[in-house]
């Protein structure tokens, strides 16, 4: 664990040093360059914040109205039998849907429990380890054309459900 | 899709509020939260453009580039069917080094595009079947990459995070964990059932 937290204090310095002085040695325009991406950067948010407001309106909701402790309670009490914290349930199953409204329950989560404890550190790992199974499926499927996705689906939730379970053993 | 999931949060959120007599909080809720949302994409703005602009260097000065060159052979362990120096190839490794250095958003287009020259080499394009290329393809970028998570990152310190990179080195580890589950089903399926 004191490994991880090692790698996780070095990465970002280290991979920003690593991509300058690369650029640095190609003769890139470095500062030119980060302006161009960092305009790309400012207008994808910009792009995303109504989506934004509208998921965590409707969590801010579900929140609010007490449905989503209603929903954990029930649901922890069967996984809690396996290890699996309640409060996560309906996050774990809305990011196979959307990774919009996974944002929503997840800032949600660190608002209730906190960023640093055990339940946030999780549902901030299980968030970087998994991505939306049904959304990808059909933007690239549809692309082109393919009915038929075989062992896919299959596949993609075995994946996930290891990022899952893999979440919570190594916060653990 | 959304629109269900959407509407259904609201629908339920404010239905099971008349029961649980919760009216005052969900007026509240819901405007906190939209305040909130605007709060958190001002933040998201430094944090994105701080990102994406690092990695358009990267782009620039070819560095993405020679990552790709360099997991390329590693493309033909996964994708049995895709000959060497195919258009393919360049695309899926392009998708997949996008997606590990955490830009979604240049990493889609890039899958379309590998999916599109994935078809050409299906057998069973014309009955609309995927080709066991395709479903490994797809169960890899749905099994996430992501070697940086710069969105949770943000997020974490936003809310008030001690220290919000603490995550990446068990992410890593998590995201390794699921990857490799995804590639082994992928491929015992695929020597198993091979193109039908």
């Amino acid at each position: 664990m004191r490994f991880l937290l090692y790698i996780s204090d070095f990465i970002v310095p280290v991979v920003i040093l690593g991509i300058v002085m690369y650029g640095l040695v190609q003769n890139v325009n470095v500062y030119d360059e980060f302006i161009k991406g960092a305009r790309n950067g400012f207008l994808t948010v910009i792009k995303i914040m109504p989506t934004l407001i509208g998921l965590m309106v409707a969590v801010g909701i579900l929140r609010a109205s007490g449905f989503l402790e209603f929903c954990g309670n029930i649901l922890g009490r069967f996984t809690s039998y396996i290890g699996f914290p309640g409060e996560l349930v309906p996050l774990a199953i809305v990011r196979m849907f959307s990774s919009s409204a996974a944002t929503g329950l997840v800032l949600d989560i660190f608002k209730q429990y906190g960023t640093d404890s055990k339940i946030g550190l999780i549902a901030s790992v299980m968030m970087s380890c998994t991505e939306t199974i049904f959304y990808t499926m059909s933007v690239y499927f549809m692309a082109v054309k393919v009915k038929k996705t075989r062992y896919t689906l299959a596949g993609a939730m075995i994946a996930t459900l290891a990022g899952i379970v893999a979440s919570v053993w190594i916060v653990g | 899709m959304l629109n269900y999931l959407w509407g259904g949060m609201i629908v339920a959120g404010i239905i099971f509020g008349v029961f649980s007599g919760k009216m005052p909080d969900i007026t509240n809720g819901a405007l906190d939260s939209a305040k909130e949302a605007v709060d958190l994409c001002v933040m998201m703005i430094g944090i994105m453009s701080m990102w994406v602009g690092i990695m358009e260097i990267a782009t620039k000065s070819g560095m993405i580039d020679i990552i790709a060159k360099k997991i390329r052979p590693l493309i033909h362990i996964l994708f049995p069917g895709v000959p060497k120096g195919h258009l393919a190839e360049k695309y899926i490794t392009t998708n997949m080094v996008a997606n590990f250095l955490g830009l979604g958003w240049a990493a889609t287009p890039a899958g379309i595009m590998a999916m599109k020259y994935l078809q050409e080499l299906n057998p069973n394009r014309d009955k609309r079947i995927a080709s066991c290329d395709m479903c490994t393809f797809l169960i890899i970028n749905i099994s996430s990459l992501q070697l940086i998570p710069i969105n949770v990152i943000a997020y974490r310190s936003q809310y008030g995070s001690v220290n919000p990179t603490k995550i990446i080195g068990a992410g890593i580890m998590a995201t390794t964990i699921s990857t490799i589950a995804g590639i082994v089903f992928a491929l015992v399926m695929a020597k198993k059932t091979k193109n039908v």
